[in-house]
């Protein structure tokens, strides 16, 4: 009864692989729009300090505001704690006109209104130069800040 | 000539090509989630307007000199001790029963000395320009902890849940439930125990 035989032995078909690139592929391009090659170039050493009393930073309506001393990226003189907005480096007297310019070009108007200055200051820095800043965020009328910190307990 | 059929191209390191594209990506990904303390700024100063005179048993002083040391109504303290400092401060509900201004849910010791109650207490906090940022960090953070501990203690009070937990859900989107209502309650417990914190302008040494 020939038409009854077994072709070979119980092997197990191959699996197919050839999907595989396309699995690997759709993973890739995930990542590849996820990823955010960083758009300012930090010139400041930027190491936050701790605190754990934290909330949640809504990206869109925030302008960053980097202190710190001068870091490998920075080609000016100074040796003391520098001010970086955008990819500029100014001065304490023109972060009031560089912030309100800032807000005008990166933010959706719709955000404008109610924009949040997150300042990243480096742990080094002093808090007369961070009071002097947030003076002018003052009269620039723009109230709302938050001090990025890195999640964990401040008291060792 | 003899025609000649172009060799099929090998697809099979195809795989291993987006591996490796892929595994330089998720190093590469830094999901960023930056958090932080919010601190509201006061507005642009205005010389017309008179500032109120605050009772000194209402003001609750932190200072903090360039070795970054603290005076807290002139007693050093260490870090670790400010929070409960602050939170007996804000607590302490001074104004006896009955009159105008009696604190019904302080828990604190009603000393006639301290804070009438949190709405009237301040804490005003000063520091030198050469006090290291962190430390100024550390304590904005403790004493935004000493009203959030106190805030969480009043919502779970009144309605069985933490403040800051609950405040949190509705920052991230996951809260499920009322929002509205949820925001009026919060609210609320913001008012019992309004965010008081003042910064003097820092000394120079």
């Amino acid at each position: 009864m020939s038409k009854f035989k077994k072709k070979k032995g119980g092997e197990l078909p191959p699996v197919n692989t050839a999907s595989l690139p396309d699995i690997v592929f759709m993973l890739l391009f995930f990542f590849m729009v996820a990823t955010v090659l960083r758009k300012n170039d930090l010139k400041v050493l930027n190491q936050l300090p701790p605190a754990d009393q934290v909330e949640k930073l809504d990206k869109q309506r925030t302008v960053f505001v980097y202190i710190g001393k001068p870091g490998p990226g920075y080609k000016g003189k100074s040796k003391e704690a520098i001010i970086q907005i955008g990819d500029r480096i100014v001065d304490v007297s023109e972060v009031k006109s560089a912030v309100l310019q800032e807000v005008s070009t990166k933010l959706n108007e719709g955000y404008q209104s109610s924009s949040i200055i997150a300042l990243k200051i480096d742990e080094n820095a002093e808090a007369g130069l961070v009071y002097d800043v947030k003076q002018e965020l003052r009269e620039a009328n723009l109230p709302k800040i938050i001090f990025i910190t890195t999640p964990s307990s401040a008291v060792e | 000539m003899a025609k000649r059929s172009a060799p099929e191209i090998n697809a099979g390191s195809m795989a291993d090509i987006a591996f490796l594209l892929l595994i330089f990506f998720l190093v590469t990904t830094t999901i960023d989630k930056d958090k932080g303390l919010v601190r509201q700024l006061p507005p642009p100063l205005d010389e017309e307007v008179v500032p109120p005179i605050i009772k000194e048993k209402n003001l609750f002083i932190v200072l903090v000199n360039a070795n970054n040391d603290l005076l807290v109504e002139n007693e050093p303290m260490e870090l670790k001790d400010l929070r409960q400092a602050a939170i007996d401060f804000l607590d302490n509900g001074g104004i006896p029963s009955g009159q105008e201004g009696y604190c019904d849910f302080c828990q604190g010791s009603r000393s006639p000395s301290s804070s009438d109650n949190p709405d009237k207490a301040i804490i005003s906090m000063s520091s030198a320009r050469k006090t290291n940022y962190t430390t100024y960090i550390a304590v904005q953070n403790e004493l935004g902890a000493a009203y959030n501990e106190l805030r969480d203690r009043e919502s779970e009070r009144l309605y069985g849940w933490k403040y800051t937990e609950v405040k949190a859900a509705i920052d991230a989107g996951t809260y499920t439930g009322n929002e509205v209502k949820t925001k009026e309650k919060l609210k609320e417990v913001k008012t019992l125990i309004p965010f008081k914190l003042s910064e003097a302008e820092p000394k120079s040494n």
